[in-house]
């Protein structure tokens, strides 16, 4: 049984990277999805330190204009098309999707490989966009006509890559929908899927519905470029209003693809380091599908002063209001599932409440923006900048972390040092209040976004920031270094050392290569721990 | 590693696709609604521009192709190997016509200055040149997909040669037939819309 000892990253005879890159082993492509995001991730973070440090005093510090321009964009397109997209569901999602359904596999895992395939083919044209051509596209990542259908730079190339990215972010949740529908294992009913697998749910149907929106978006701005084509430009017919409705058409509900599966994450944590049933399985189930839906109705929040109806203003701000309620419930659920728990801080649960906090923070500002008055007050501020911050670093990077260290052990059968783990957490949590709370004031006091150069009264905010982004970074050095060490030298693990009651637990760590040596029976539902016994 | 044969899989993931297929041109068919609730005169006027006769035929073909296709997947199912693979070439070789005929009718708009951007029509009336920016992209797009269905089809044509596609296992040709079928779904809406509407 060499199989077990290494699991399913061990070599199978042909060479390795072979054996990697062409693998169909779910496992094995989640792998690939974790690694790369995880370097992508650490590129996107350097970008950021630069902005950061190039607003740390008014004019130039250490970059000029153009440079900032794209840089930041860059910074975007990296984070939101090659990070915080596919993250949680290609990564972990690959992994332990099947896991948690008792399946061999997804239902389709060459289409899986193909999906692999087109990330990095898309990330890296996107890449190759930065070097080629009239210089790195300087759009910011929205690619907002009409300035992105005549900037010089190197849009064409980069919208190319985006478009291969989302087929891949199609056809990824192609598979997991196929998945759940028709490889669960006998006895596991919908209503003992995990809240996980529930989230991927949602999440799928929402990369299936919303992404080619987003592609046929940046197909009509490639030939916009291209061919002369003027669907946008209103000397010739079209309307750059309508861009922007489709770009948020997709774009709006893609932010619930950033957050949902992170809590798919949460929702499958706290119950486990609290030894008690999550509280309202159903009710969280529902709000998932319920933001899946609603989610895509809100898109012209966005567009609050690009010219609309006052009726459509006020449609789109009460839509956006219910939109948040879902997400409310969702923390509701969670706080009360530990109220009265028997609560174990290892460091899954405090990233998870790291996650908590920051994403209320993240959500209650969403509300700010999603009222078309105060809107139109800190539009297109350094408030909108934290407030995505909060939700997608706070909230999908948080889930992120969380997720990465309550499988750990999973996956290489290690544990980590969870004391560092617990202090990386709390650093983490200190800088980004850090480097994003000075931007809700900011914001407030009409510093607007995407801007090269202040006025010196924002002086000393952006220095708070910047003061801020160095926390993170030593934060992340620090969580970084201690799962790259403890991967070697951690102390070993048995099968569950958090005695969870998913089906991924029943494994050895790392799993084997087949899953299941014979197919599971599910009697119980996935946060039933009366059942629970430590197997090794 | 044995690959394991879900049919009922397979089907669900095939028609999933092809409703983000529709999606993706629903964007364009919102754009051409707003347009033409905005333009409708100069939608009319650019209309009178087209083809129909070469519309129509290409519509006839089409439909021609999808019959095929689907009488393809019947033959196969009763056994009958060689038919099944002849039906799909004629699938091919009317998809070749459809753009053959394209291709006619695209370079005699192009010899008149008929495309976007050029000077030729620079001014014209923004709603008129808006309908050709409009048609352009739909179509093209639209011919594109009849291209990556060509290959889809020859690709189907080569397992049923190596006997991968099987009387008992044919689930690879009736989803190329269904995306050949949205194909040809796709261009009867566009066919009314660019060459009919008055
Ligand atoms: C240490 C980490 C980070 C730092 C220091 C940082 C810093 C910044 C700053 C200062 C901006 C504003 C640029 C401007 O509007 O002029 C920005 C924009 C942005 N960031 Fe980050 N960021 C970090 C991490 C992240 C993460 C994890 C994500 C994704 C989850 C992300 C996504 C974005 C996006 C989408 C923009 C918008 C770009 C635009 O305005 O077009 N960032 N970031
Ligand atoms: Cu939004």
């Amino acid at each position: 049984m060499a199989d077990t000892a290494q699991g399913f990253m061990a070599p199978k005879g042909r060479h390795w990277i072979l054996e990697w890159l062409f693998t169909i082993d779910h496992k094995r492509i989640g792998m690939l999805y974790l690694w790369c995001i995880a370097l992508f991730f650490v590129v996107g973070v350097l970008l950021g330190l630069i902005i950061r440090l190039e607003l740390f005093g008014p004019g130039k510090d250490i970059i000029g204009p153009q440079a900032y321009n794209a840089i930041f964009t860059l910074h975007g397109v990296i984070m939101i098309f090659i990070v915080v997209i596919p993250s949680i569901p290609a990564a972990f999602g690959n992994i332990f999707l099947p896991l948690q359904l008792g399946a061999e596999d997804v239902a389709f895992p060459r289409l899986n490989m193909f999906s692999w395939w087109l990330y990095i083919i898309g990330g890296a044209i996107a890449l190759v966009s930065l070097f080629t051509g009239g210089g790195a596209p300087d759009t910011g990542w929205t690619f907002y006509v009409p300035f992105s259908a005549v900037t010089s730079t190197n849009v064409s190339v980069a919208v190319a890559g985006v478009f291969i990215l989302g087929f891949s972010s199609i056809l990824t949740g192609l598979n997991f929908i196929v998945t759940i529908h028709r490889l669960r294992a006998p006895g596991l009913k919908w209503t003992r899927l995990t809240l996980f697998a529930w989230a991927l749910y949602a999440t799928a149907w929402i990369q299936v519905l919303a992404t080619p929106i987003l592609s046929i978006t940046v197909v009509l701005i490639a030939i916009e470029r291209l061919l002369g084509m003027g669907i946008f430009d209103p000397a010739r017919g079209g309307d750059p209003i309508l861009y922007q409705h489709l770009f948020w058409i997709y774009s709006h509900p893609a932010v619930y693809i950033m957050i949902l599966p992170a809590m798919g994450v949460i929702s499958d944590i706290i119950p486990v380091f609290c030894r008690k049933s999550i509280f309202g399985y159903k009710t969280i189930v529902g709000s998932s599908l319920a933001i899946a839906f609603a989610g895509s109705l809100v898109w012209a929040h966005h567009m609050f002063v690009s010219g609309m109806s006052d009726t459509a203003v006020m449609v789109f701000s009460l839509l956006t209001f219910v939109v948040a309620v879902p997400s409310a419930v969702k923390v509701f659920n969670w706080l009360s599932t530990m109220y009265k728990g028997a609560i174990r801080p290892e460091p899954p649960l405090i990233f998870a409440l790291g996650f908590i906090f920051l994403f209320a923070m993240g959500g209650i500002t969403g509300l700010v923006l999603g009222s078309a008055g105060t809107d139109m007050h800190v539009h297109d501020t350094y408030f909108v900048v934290g407030h995505f911050h909060y939700v997608i670093f706070g909230g999908t990077g948080f889930g992120m972390f969380a997720a990465i260290h309550y499988w750990f052990p999973k996956i290489y059968g290690r544990m980590y040092n969870k004391k560092l783990a617990n202090i990386s957490a709390v650093i983490l949590v200190v800088g980004l209040n850090g480097l994003y709370f000075p931007m809700y004031l900011l914001g407030l006091a009409g510093m607007p976004r995407r801007y090269y150069d202040y006025l010196p009264q924002y002086t000393e905010l952006h220095q708070w920031s910047t003061y801020g982004s160095w926390i993170t970074a030593i934060g992340l050095i620090l969580m970084f270094y201690n799962l790259i060490h403890s991967r070697y030298r951690g102390e070993l693990v048995g099968r569950n050392p958090w005695q969870a009651a998913t089906l991924e637990w029943t494994l050895p760590s790392p799993p084997p290569s087949h899953n299941f040596d014979e197919e599971p029976v599910v009697t119980h539902g996935p946060y039933d721990f009366h059942e629970v016994r430590d197997h090794d | 590693m044995t690959e394991h044969h879900d049919y009922q899989g397979a089907k669900m993931g095939m028609w999933i696709f092809l409703f983000t297929e529709i999606l993706l041109f629903g964007g364009l068919f919102v754009l051409f609604a707003v347009t033409f609730q905005r333009y409708p005169t100069e939608f009319h006027e650019a209309s009178k521009l087209l083809d129909v006769t070469m519309g129509t035929t290409n519509t006839v073909v089409l439909i021609t192709s999808s019959l095929c296709a689907a009488l393809s997947i019947v033959a196969l199912q009763r056994g009958e190997r060689k038919r099944s693979e002849m039906l799909i070439g004629l699938t091919i070789l009317l998809a070749c016509c459809f753009l053959v005929i394209k291709y006619f009718e695209w370079s005699a708009k192009f010899h008149h200055g008929i495309y976007p951007g050029s000077t030729e029509i620079a001014d014209w009336a923004p709603g008129k040149q808006a309908y050709f920016a409009l048609y352009y992209a739909m179509t093209g797009l639209h011919g594109i997909h009849v291209i990556i269905g060509m290959a889809v089809l020859g690709w189907v044509w080569w397992l049923i040669r190596r006997e991968k596609c099987t009387p008992d296992h044919f689930v690879a040709l009736e989803n190329a037939g269904l995306y050949w079928h949205l194909v040809d779904l796709i261009w009867i809406y566009l066919f009314p819309l660019y060459y009919l509407i008055t």
